[in-house]
């Protein structure tokens, strides 16, 4: 029973960091209707972004620890936004093939910059919020773990308000919902495209530096892994749907966690895999999006 | 499908952007050709070669084991080289990726014509060199593949340093005759031969000698996240944890297992021994025990000259295993070629074949029938983050 | 407009009957060619035979494939296990030659496997499918002891050499040519070019994905074999979605539809690195800021096909 629910723990807490890149995905689909691959790279960059900016700060106060965050949000922003000036907006009205293609280009570009001036080798993440761990009985809960799901839980919270309660929100869905009318009724369609790559690329970086505080590992090469379980998550939830990702993200990091304390536990990444397909294949709307039907 | 449809069909025109296509690779085909690389050896010398892992996953080992190579490379052409001759090394750097040392070890047989290859540490690279170097008849010398197989891939692959079955088996007994533990985990890579390798000895001899793996996890290399397996690892009420894999995991596998709350000890083998396995672990690093070839606390006065002259030639640096095996590689090497008295091929892997009691600085190295190095593990405890040297243990 | 004069036999049968002669030309001129040289034909015959095999499902079929590096395994270690355990004492070029059609079979009915389910999706979810299969096939060796397992199968018999190479790369090219210009093609192009209208049309669409899907994944299974009895080991890493991408991107370069072009994308980008090993490490970024550029420079790769409008 203890084992169950320390890995349950464990589970949400590697899920709210898939649901935060999961996100990010799913914002970016709903408006442009593609998969943003360079996203995972972001998030690498942001947790790079925490590196330097943690020789800098004071270390060991939340204080502080939210200050590198915020300084890797800002920064990540500022990227995700260069990626879709420069990368992304001259093919607008460029098959979606060829976008996803420039998408893998940019994430390899990211990559191997980052391999070549970073160095490919793992380096130590520094410890930016005070450490202490919780014993609840039996159960070990590490002050990260908690850091994660709070954090989490607050920028889903803040991410709600701004798409439901906002006029820039309301700008994006109908962005969404239909660019061609948004542009009709006199939304800047480039701004609020822009404006949501800032968005999911910050909850990336938000990600990269909760990830690097969870495992203290960087290389530039991190995300990606984490990127295409990111993807499955979203998926999985409904891609568009933004508490879809959420919950894909939650589900994805439980089913994760207990396939790897199982016998099966070095397949866990092909599980995900597994997931994927299956959604697909049987309700490749997910587990809360709508069927699209696609007009010709 | 009617194939003779299908293959019926007439040809097409020859678009011009195709004879385009055709005539840009004939260009860039001929310009190859004709361009000889230039030979950067000085006349005169001869020509060493060396593959390591010098970016990558596993960058430090190739790091370090380069360095000491250098150094011993150095040290012997500042005596005069050998047979008169000083000795030019060339390096190709592998990556830590599969399949790339293939090619680069092609091209330091065929390009740069060199009498031997070293490398690498990594065993499943070293695997991939080896049928390479037998085939053509050029020795090759590994400072640090434990991994059995390399050696018996033909007989001009070598080693210089013990082989994992002596490096599990030590292990095993370690922790069954001196922590006295009984029930034992098992975490090792799914996707590294090496810790496949040292898994298997270690519970192979664990288990004759009377102790119990009640559960064995496996993880990938390049995963961050090992909560999973240490919390079923924690459940099944183990007294120690064996993880024979590569520093990078092993870091965090020992800073999760402590946030975990398991105290029991940790061990494993010489896949440990890198600077940011203790940055990676800090202060987490506390009861842990590995196997590894040699300790720059060792005070044998050769060990500890070296460790000196390390230190003068690479800034300040405190040489680790690695470079202690390169440096031997290289002083085997050369110490053969002065005993084989030409650079035969057939000569000089006779000559290594025959090294006897080299004085080496991970140990007196003897070369064995099997073409292993027959020499003492060290074991190192990690306590409170910093490392030191607790005990030899013998062939 | 006049047909065009055959001469006994259509142009691409010449052209499989020449690469055929120049693959032996080839091969009794071996011994006295630089091993490095031979090896970077090998890996330019092998990236060849690769991209031309996944130009047929993303170029002419328009399908994002992601995956073909699972099949290029599939081959590679089905074509190792027969000629290591099934017949390792048969006459050297009859195993290796029913090896690698073994290899290509098992390949194919994996590329069916995987394609039946995954070409009902579109576009970046064929992607990530395409490659989540090649993960899934990649753990599955993985875990496979009698394979190997993580380190995979060493020592295999060194049986490739410049003539099987050569004449498997004509072969494909012929395979993939005649295909493309055969009533075939004409499907795989209209599923290319507005899927939905050509299902409008009734043309069996998924059929014809499936077919190309098929043909790709057989060819990338024999350059599985051939690699594997070049680089004598095989492993289950050295075949993931790096790979997979690899190849993508000769196909890009090349131009998606493009045979010629892929072929010359295939060899430059193969022998780029040999050129470019003093700064390898600035490679992978040359090569990424090139599909970025070509994207939105040159998006029908760097040699562009003129589209035939009737």
């Amino acid at each position: 029973m203890i084992e169950f629910l320390q890995q349950l723990l464990n589970g949400i807490s590697l899920g709210a960091i898939y649901a935060l890149l999961a996100i990010g995905y799913t914002l970016v689909y709903g408006v442009l209707r593609f998969i943003n691959f360079a996203h995972a790279d972001v998030f690498m960059a942001g947790a790079f972004i925490g590196w330097y900016g943690g020789q800098f700060m004071p270390s060991n106060s939340i204080g502080s620890g939210l200050a590198v965050m915020g300084m890797a949000m800002v920064g990540t922003a500022l990227l995700g936004m260069a990626i879709e000036r420069f990368a992304y907006r001259p093919l607008r009205s460029a098959p979606t093939l060829n976008v996803l293609i420039t998408a893998i280009g940019v994430s390899l570009l990211l990559e191997y910059s980052g391999q070549k001036f970073f160095g490919a080798a793992p380096r130590h993440f520094p410890p930016l919020f005070p450490r202490r761990d919780f014993n609840v009985g039996h159960l070990t809960v590490s002050s990260d773990q908690l850091l994660v799901i709070g954090v989490t839980a607050v920028l889903i919270v803040l991410l709600q308000t701004i798409i439901y309660r906002t006029r820039i929100g309301t700008a994006m869905r109908a962005v969404s919902l239909n660019p061609r009318a948004a542009s009709l009724v006199g939304v800047n369609n480039n701004r609020i495209i822009s404006f949501t790559f800032a968005l999911g690329s910050a909850l990336a970086g938000a990600g990269g530096i909760l990830y690097a505080s969870n495992y203290p590992a960087i290389d530039p090469l991190m995300g990606v892994m984490p990127g295409l379980k990111a993807f499955v998550a979203a998926v999985l939830g409904g891609i568009g749907s933004i508490p879809g990702a959420a919950l894909g993200g939650l589900v994805l990091g439980i089913v994760e966690t207990f396939v790897g304390g199982s016998s099966l536990s070095s397949g866990k990444d092909a599980f995900a895999f597994a997931i994927l397909i299956v959604i697909l294949l049987f309700r490749p709307s997910g587990l809360l999006g709508r069927m699209n039907v696609e007009k010709v | 499908m009617r194939l003779s449809v299908v293959f019926s069909a007439g040809s097409e025109m020859v678009h011009s952007s195709h004879r385009l296509a055709l005539l840009g690779t004939l260009a860039l085909g001929a310009a190859l050709m004709g361009c000889r690389q230039k030979s950067s050896a000085p006349a005169n010398s001869i020509v060493v070669g060396e593959f390591a892992s010098l970016t990558g996953k596993e960058a430090t080992f190739g790091q370090s084991s380069n360095e000491g190579l250098i150094l011993g490379i150095e040290e012997a052409n500042a005596t005069g080289g050998a047979l008169g001759k000083q000795i030019h090394l060339v390096v190709e750097d592998d990556g830590s990726t599969n399949g790339e040392a293939i090619t680069i070890v092609k091209k330091l047989i065929s390009r740069d014509h060199v009498v031997a290859v070293l490398g690498e540490i990594a065993s499943g690279r070293s695997l991939e060199a080896a049928p390479i170097c037998q085939e053509e008849k050029i020795p090759m010398i590994s400072p640090g593949s434990t991994n059995p197989a390399v050696t018996q891939k033909g007989d001009y692959i070598f080693r210089v340093c013990f082989i994992d079955p002596f490096q599990g088996t030590a292990m095993a007994k370690f922790a069954h005759d001196q922590l006295h533990l009984n029930r034992v985990a098992v975490l090792s890579s799914a996707t590294a031969p090496y810790s496949a390798g040292l898994a298997h000895y270690f519970e192979e001899r664990f288990r004759a000698d009377g102790g119990e793996i009640p559960i064995e996890e496996k993880y990938n290399d390049g995963d961050k996240d090992f909560r999973a397996e240490l919390t079923a690892i924690k459940a099944a009420n183990v007294q120690g944890i064996f993880v024979p894999g590569y520093y990078s995991e092993v870091g965090l596998i020992c800073a999760q297992a402590r946030e975990l709350g398991i105290t029991a000890p940790l061990m494993g083998g010489d896949g440990w021994e890198s600077p940011i396995m203790l940055q990676l672990a800090g202060a987490a690093a506390d009861n842990c025990y590995y196997s590894t070839h040699y300790s720059p606390q060792n005070t044998a006065p050769n060990v500890q000259s070296f460790v000196k002259r390390f230190q003068k030639r690479w800034n300040g640096e405190t040489p680790d295993a690695m470079a202690a095996l390169g440096y031997d590689c290289a002083g085997v090497f050369v110490d053969a070629l002065k005993r084989a008295g030409s650079t035969d091929p057939q000569a000089l892997r006779d000559a290594i074949a025959a090294t006897k009691n080299y004085p080496g600085v991970t140990g007196v190295t003897t070369i064995g029938p099997d073409r292993n190095a027959v020499k003492p593990a060290v074991i190192i405890e990690l306590e409170h983050g910093e490392s030191h040297f607790l005990q030899t243990v013998a062939p | 407009m006049e047909p065009r004069p055959r001469f006994l036999l259509p142009a691409p049968h010449w052209a499989l009957l020449g690469g055929l002669a120049l693959s032996g030309a080839a091969m009794a001129a071996a011994p006295s060619i630089d091993p490095y040289y031979l090896e970077i034909l090998t890996n330019i015959g092998i990236n060849v035979i690769l991209a031309v095999s996944l130009n047929l499902v993303n170029g002419y079929t328009g399908q994002f494939s992601l995956g073909h590096a699972g099949f290029m395994s599939v081959g590679a270690y089905v074509s190792a296990a027969l000629t290591l355990f099934v017949a390792p004492h048969w006459p050297t070029p009859l195993i290796f030659f029913v090896a690698l059609l073994a290899g290509g079979v098992v390949a194919a009915l994996a590329g069916f496997l995987v394609g039946m389910p995954s070409l009902r999706l579109r576009g970046d979810y064929l992607a990530l499918v395409t490659l989540g299969f090649g993960e899934i096939i990649r753990v599955i060796f993985q875990n496979i002891d009698s394979l190997g397992g993580a380190l995979g199968l060493n020592g295999l018999p060194p049986d490739t050499n410049i003539f099987w190479v050569g004449a498997w790369v004509a072969a494909t090219i012929f395979v993939v040519v005649c295909l493309v210009h055969s009533t075939y093609g004409r499907g795989f192009l209209a599923v290319r070019d507005d899927e939905i209208a050509a299902a409008a049309i009734g043309l069996n669409t998924t059929r014809y994905k499936i077919i190309a899907f098929v043909v790709g994944a057989f060819f990338a299974g024999v350059a599985g074999g051939l690699y594997g009895h070049d680089k004598l080991t095989i492993s289950p890493a050295g075949f993931d979605f790096t790979k997979s991408i690899e190849i993508v991107v000769m196909v890009i370069l090349g131009g998606m539809g493009n045979t010629l072009g892929v072929v010359a994308a295939a060899i430059i980008l193969t022998v780029l690195p040999e050129v470019l090993r003093p700064v390898a490490d600035y490679r992978m970024i040359l090569y990424s800021l090139i599909l970025i550029v070509l994207m939105i420079v040159r998006p029908d790769g760097l040699f562009r096909i003129r589209r035939r409008t009737s």
